[in-house]
């Protein structure tokens, strides 16, 4: 257990995230390229929804990813307060702008689907209004961390109102999803997963699994990136060891 | 024992607080004058339609007194840090969350009182009538603290920084939404002949969750501010 600790040091994390950027990075590629390939091509078309359901090949893995990402943030933003780890409060900073970019890109995909499919760009299901919700909390935690000059400062401030976020998080969910029955009936809902072919459901998952070794790829290189404009000479004495 | 000199301290600063209101009211008196303005604005848009406008009524009516309640949240701490006096609060033997209760209730008695007069007069604009004005205002009462409450974490955030007022609107919206939910359901659920219980009883329960969690939260973020 101890032997994690030394990676609250910057210099130690800065050499792992180096290390662990390749092996994240390229099986990332690789499964991207696999899985567009088999969703795209190879799946075959659904008789409902058309092509338009290839859409669910990123917009899925990017849903998960984004409110994945969120409470990996609110952890590691907790992490820093307490134990005033540096490390801990950048992946904090890390996480956030992919989870920002995942979030956005749920929102736009999902868009994009409902347009060919409900007829509608837009509907005020109780996931879509979560969803929405959950990116305008990210950009709060983005926009308090870049309003603060004092990078420590930032830290604590962003990590309380991740905390405060975190917690509020199921009580939003629940909330607008009473809203939801309250004023109108149940909407269409995606097919459960139960029912999905075995063609579709492999590229899903291979796509699921090329967002997370991404996400791991882009935090930690975003990492490498903070530490090097906040301890340049961590950064420098990491390299030469 | 030792209960009683807290008791005293928030009497204390509640009464700072509402005093300080009482002599500068031109800016609580332009946080109301907003709130009817805004609710106003509302039928000149939409149009004069009658149900159409009681059916918005709720929900203008509580984003109306949401926008006009962050209107004074900036205030809530940055007086009391610019000429030193928060600081000086924060070194009392007293836990910081008691100060921070304090403002709200301060703030809540200047801003919920007011509103509460106000609330059925601008329901009768919207021609709500029977138990539904009521319902409003009462929603009105029980939701703002939660509101108050909420936003004086994000207040305490930003204390100090450019552009405070609305970093903390952007910080606390998202946050406010249950409560929005929940509040002008109840007036909605009045509206349409059913019983508002069910969200009045959320609303309290929210405002119970927002006074266990928010001023420990608040005051977190007034120590991380004040470094």
């Amino acid at each position: 257990m101890t032997r994690w600790y030394r990676y609250a040091s910057p210099g130690h994390a800065y050499r792992l995230a180096g290390r662990l950027i390749p092996w994240c990075a390229v099986p990332a590629a690789a499964l991207f390229v696999v899985g567009l390939y088999l969703g795209l091509v190879v799946a075959p078309t659904d008789f409902q929804q058309g092509d338009a359901y290839r859409v669910l090949f990123i917009h899925v893995p990017a849903a998960w990813m984004g409110m994945l990402l969120y409470v990996l943030l609110a952890i590691y933003a907790g992490i820093g307060w307490v134990f005033h780890t540096r490390v801990s409060s950048m992946m904090a900073s890390s996480l956030s702008i992919t989870g920002t970019m995942f979030t956005a890109v749920a929102l736009i995909t999902g868009s994009l689907w409902g347009r060919p499919t409900w007829g509608t760009w837009w509907v005020w299901d109780a996931r879509t209004t979560s969803t929405l919700i959950l990116l305008f909390l990210y950009v709060g935690f983005i926009s308090l961390q870049s309003a603060i000059d004092d990078p420590r400062r930032a830290d604590r401030a962003a990590a309380v109102l991740a905390l405060v976020g975190v917690v509020n998080v199921p009580i939003i969910y629940f909330s607008v999803q009473w809203w939801n029955t309250l004023h109108q009936g149940a909407t269409i809902r995606v097919g459960g997963e139960t029912t999905m072919a075995g063609s579709m459901l492999a590229p899903l998952l291979i796509m699921i699994a090329a967002c997370w070794l991404y996400s791991v790829a882009v935090v930690l290189a975003r990492l490498q990136t903070l530490i090097r404009e906040r301890e340049p000479l961590v950064a420098v004495t990491a390299v030469v060891k | 024992m030792k209960a009683l000199p807290r008791l005293g301290m928030v009497r204390w600063l509640v009464w700072r607080d509402v005093t300080l209101t009482w002599r500068r009211r031109s800016d609580a008196v332009a946080t109301l004058v907003f709130l009817v303005m805004v609710v106003s604005l509302f039928p000149l848009t939409v149009g004069p339609d009658s149900r159409l406008l009681q059916s918005i009524a709720p929900g203008v009516v509580w984003v109306a007194a949401l926008l006009a309640s962050t209107m004074g949240l900036s205030r809530l701490f940055s007086d009391d840090y610019a000429d030193g006096t928060l600081e000086q609060l924060l070194l009392l033997p007293q836990p910081v969350y008691v100060v921070v209760l304090a403002k709200v209730l301060a703030q809540w008695i200047v801003f919920a009182v007011p509103l509460a007069a106000l609330a059925p007069v601008l329901a009768l604009q919207f021609g709500l009538s029977h138990d539904t004005p009521l319902v409003l205002t009462a929603s009105l009462v029980l939701g703002i603290p939660t509101i108050l409450l909420i936003g004086s974490v994000g207040a305490a955030l930003t204390l100090g920084l450019r552009g405070a007022a609305s970093l903390t609107s952007l910080l606390v919206m998202p946050l406010y939404i249950p409560t929005l939910i929940f509040g002008a359901g109840a007036a909605h659920a009045s509206l349409g002949g059913g019983s508002p219980a069910a969200n009045m009883r959320l609303l309290g329960a929210t405002l119970i969750l927002a006074l266990v969690f928010a001023p420990w939260a608040a005051s977190a973020a007034l120590k991380v501010s004040l470094e």
